[in-house]
């Protein structure tokens, strides 16, 4: 076949869209080193190398080209966004086990690019947080919470040989998440609770400027247009007014909606996961409401759950009902008629 | 005339290199007199033209050279004065690449024309100019070829006003590369508006709009200025922006009015009917000048010499129109039949210029590099926000691709305009138009083995009612002839009826035959095959049965009807 048009839009790539997504995120990225030290840099560099091993593989496996689909970068940003949701310096197997998760199950277990029901970078972060929660809470702390901070050597170390010249009790500590929910449930009064060092201006200290990053680049991508604005308006939408709603019927036991959009994984989830177009519904309105639904299970999980974050596993339920969401939010079609046009279409310009 | 008129953004649509500065500056060209022409009877949609002339006739320029044939169909006229040749099969530009049936004339160099007499069309009955017009082979130059005559008719409305209120003019010329309607618009304009003109008074049009994209200041400036010139002002000459595909009939008409034109339905049905330029400027020579339609504009373009706009005679090769654009430059790796985004791969340079072609676009490896390897869909939905008709492309393509044709259809396949904007934005190089014309074909085809199947089905059926009947039909013959037989025999018992004696008598003489035969076998010491020692009653009755048979095969066979098997 090889029919009309004769003509492609210039520059215009899987592998572009994806180079644009992974430049989206280095704001982020750097924020991240520069607040929680440069362990981030090894573990994005661990998921890497694990990842386009691991597509080689699966590729040969499949007896797929190599070229084009190594070219086209997907599994780079599967690698970059898992490494992003794990606690940096981690023991280089975790990575391991998350990046086989991911490449393997999710993505080739599935049919490849495309094909994947889930977002690959979800159930590797769900297995590992299902199968290792004791390293899943281990975050590093931020500069001037943590007992010690380590220089990219020690990083190296503690990810390949276990333990280095510092001992991880030294630079852990527990997520803002978590500190807020163990604290709470023990019945500590807000303002003790907020006091702690975990604890930021609105979310958990450092964190917070690394979420403002996240959603600096999400903004990168609107307006390089490769996502629209229906999937991370509705998803800050429904944790913002779940939170709100929480908050108001009762603040000592839930944080507020501030805190929950700039802590955890709610803005890279919002324009990055979320809004994985393999994944997510497609259509306009099919958009709103997956992403509006998984806002509010984030905060559901994060309140009520068990888990310290619940992005990875709201993404992971609405993924389910994506398909299903799609069938009936069908957009009408030019020239078709539908109940409510009154007064002629609306401009979409 | 400056433009009050609020403009209506119709969805999706893409911005593709509009390279009309290649051709857009030269005037247009006539082609000189060629030796040969092939005029194609199938130049429209619809029926071919039925050929008037024969091997070895003269013909002179604008002779009827092929009758319209049936409703949807066009005349075809001799390009020039000569002699017919042959009518046979050759190469046309179609995408199937496939010959079809044409009139090859030899050109006498005379260049001698019938009589060609301008109407009268202010004058004249909207019906007999209609006729006239289809007389001389006038169809929609944007590249579809709709007979002109059927769209030039407003249809009757119930309080006898037009049913069509709006005529739009479409200057649009969205695709890439083309440049021959705004050659037309910049150089004609006063034709073109008078063109309208005939339209809009044939279709009792209170509004006219020609719609230009912002990308032909020039030609805008020329309308509004013949405008100005005849002192008129009822004709709105409206800027559109630049947006492919703007200039699709129902996206122009959107964009003018605001008002959607309905799924499987045509403008005409809200009232709004769209005629290309080219269309408003030949229906002005035809009406003004007696002209058939026998020529049109065509750009050629691309990896050429001299690329431009040339007047070329329906019939003109494409190969006579290339060399007269300076021929294809080196390195030139075919040659585009329309636009871009639309066109079609020419695969014969022997085909001739048609109505339909308004573009010979040559392509070079530079111009129009090979499409890269297409990887999965990832559905991004950039082909859904590309999309002027808002389908989802990318499930279309799913469903199409996995041979689920009626979930392809689900998605409203056969809404799809096959405009091209979504391959054109696919990041995984999918060629998506490609599938959904597979997927458009093997449902056509499927319908056509469904209604063929069901023809024989149909059929059959009859075959097995109709033998049913008549098996149905003899059995009641039998039956009834039985019946009369039984009756008569009973009556000729009790009564006096000569019938019945006659039967009787018969009935007799078989039992006198019976009973000799019996005794004739005793006789010889033959024993008849079980039916020694049966009781007189049975006798009677076989012998009953013996003469019921000869009487009845006697009936039916005078009576049986005539049946075809």
């Amino acid at each position: 076949m090889n029919g009309s048009p004769f003509t492609l839009l210039e520059r215009n790539s899987v592998s572009v869209v994806m180079l644009k997504v992974m430049a989206a995120l280095i704001p982020a990225i750097i924020a991240h080193a520069w607040f929680f030290g440069p362990g981030i840099w090894v573990s994005l560099l661990v998921c890497s190398v694990f990842a386009i091993g691991l597509e080689t593989l699966m590729l040969l496996m499949r007896g797929r080209p190599l070229g084009p689909f190594l070219k086209d970068g997907s599994v780079l940003v599967t690698a970059w966004l898992l490494a992003l949701s794990l606690p940096t310096l981690a023991p280089w197997w975790l990575y391991a086990v998350g990046m086989i998760f991911s490449v393997v199950v999710a993505k080739h277990l599935y049919g490849g690019l495309g094909q994947n029901l889930f977002n690959p970078a979800m159930v590797g972060y769900a297995a590992l947080i299902v199968s290792f929660p004791m390293y899943m809470t281990q975050w590093p702390g931020p500069i001037g919470v943590a007992v010690q901070s380590i220089n990219l050597g020690e990083a190296f170390d503690l990810v390949f040989a276990g333990q280095g010249s510092v001992s991880v009790d030294a630079f852990t500590s527990a997520t803002a998440l978590d500190t807020w929910k163990t604290q709470a449930r023990l019945g500590k009064p807000v303002a003790d609770i907020l006091v702690m060092p975990a604890f930021g201006w609105a979310g958990g200290r450092g964190q917070e400027l690394v979420s403002l990053m996240y959603l600096l680049g999400g903004l990168l991508l609107l307006g390089n247009r490769l996502i629209t604005w229906h999937i991370p308006a509705a998803f800050l939408g429904g944790v913002a007014f779940t939170a709100w709603g929480l908050h108001l019927l009762d603040p000592g036991q839930h944080a507020g909606p501030l805190f929950h959009l700039l802590s955890g994984g709610v803005m890279l989830g919002a324009f990055f996961i979320a809004t994985d177009p393999v994944t997510a519904a497609s259509t306009p309105r099919g958009k709103l409401i997956y992403a509006g639904m998984a806002g509010l299970i984030t905060v559901l999980i994060r309140n009520f759950g068990g888990y310290p974050d619940g992005v990875a596993f709201s993404i992971l339920l609405m993924n389910v009902a994506a398909p299903f969401i799609d069938t009936y939010t069908q957009p009408r079609v030019f020239g078709h008629k539908t109940s409510d046009q009154a007064g002629g279409r609306k401009d979409t310009a | 005339m400056s433009q009050p008129r609020k403009l209506h953004n119709f969805p999706g649509g893409v911005h593709p290199a509009g390279h009309k500065a290649e051709s857009n500056a030269s005037p247009i060209r006539p082609m000189p007199l060629l030796p040969r022409y092939v005029v194609p009877l199938r130049q429209h949609i619809g029926t071919p033209a039925r050929p008037l002339v024969q091997v070895g006739d003269r013909v002179l320029k604008g002779q009827m050279i092929g009758a319209a044939e049936g409703y949807v169909s066009t005349a075809v006229h001799a390009p020039t004065s000569g002699k017919v040749t042959a009518i046979e099969p050759r190469a046309v530009p179609h995408p199937s690449g496939l010959f079809d049936e044409a009139i090859v004339i030899e050109a006498d160099g005379e260049d001698r024309s019938i009589g060609m007499q301008p109407l009268d069309w202010r004058t004249l009955d909207p019906s007999a100019l209609r006729n006239r017009i289809r007389e001389m082979g006038l169809a929609g130059l944007g590249g579809a070829v709709f007979p002109s005559y059927i769209k030039l008719n407003p249809g009757a409305s119930r309080n006898g006003a037009s049913p069509i209120h709006t005529l739009i003019l479409n200057g649009a010329e969205c695709e890439p590369w083309i440049t021959c309607d705004d050659r037309l618009m910049r150089e004609r304009a006063t034709q073109m508006l008078e063109g309208a003109r005939i339209m809009g008074h044939m279709l009792g049009a209170r509004t006219v709009i020609v719609g230009v994209e912002d990308n032909k200041p020039e030609a805008i400036a020329a309308l509004t200025k013949a405008l100005s010139e005849a002192e008129a002002d009822d004709i709105e000459i409206v800027t559109v922006p630049t947006c492919y595909p703007g200039g699709g009939g129902k996206q122009l008409a959107y964009t003018l009015t605001g008002v959607e034109v309905p799924t499987g339905g045509l403008s005409t049905d809200v009232g709004i009917q769209v005629f290309n330029v080219g269309t408003a400027f030949s229906l002005y020579q035809a009406v003004m000048h007696g002209e058939p339609l026998i020529s049109r504009v065509v750009t050629v373009t691309g990896h050429v010499g001299t690329p431009g706009n040339f007047e070329a005679r329906v019939g003109t090769p494409i190969s006579d129109l290339l060399a007269a654009a300076g021929g294809s430059l080196e390195g030139a790796s075919g040659e585009i039949i329309g636009g871009p985004m639309m066109g079609f791969d020419l695969m014969d340079l022997a085909a001739p210029v048609t109505k339909a072609v308004n573009c010979v676009l040559v392509k070079s490896p530079a111009l129009f590099p090979p499409k890269p390897e297409a990887l999965p869909c990832i559905r991004c939905g950039a082909c859904a926000r590309a999309c002027p008709v808002e389908l989802q492309p990318f499930e279309m393509y799913w469903f199409s691709r996995a041979r689920d044709f009626g979930k392809a259809q689900g998605y409203n396949l056969f809404d799809c305009i096959e405009c091209g904007c979504c391959s054109f934005v696919c990041p995984s190089h999918i060629p998506l138009v490609d599938y959904y014309r597979f997927a458009k074909s093997e449902i056509w085809e499927r319908e056509r083995e469904k209604q063929s199947s069901d023809q024989a089905r149909t059929r059959h059926e009859f075959k097995t009612y109709r033998l049913e009947r008549e098996k149905q039909e003899k059995a009641d013959k039998f039956a009834k002839a039985a019946a009369e037989t039984k009756a008569k025999a009973s009556t000729a018992e009790t009564g006096d009826d000569p019938e019945a004696a006659k039967k009787k008598a018969i009935l007799e003489a078989a039992l006198a035959r019976a009973a000799k035969a019996k005794e004739e076998m005793t006789a010889a010491g033959l024993k008849p095959r079980n039916v020694e020692n049966l009781p007189p009653r049975v006798e009677q009755e076989i012998a009953e049965i013996e003469a019921r048979r000869g009487t009845a095969v006697a009936d039916t066979e005078a009576e049986m009807p005539k049946v075809d098997q």
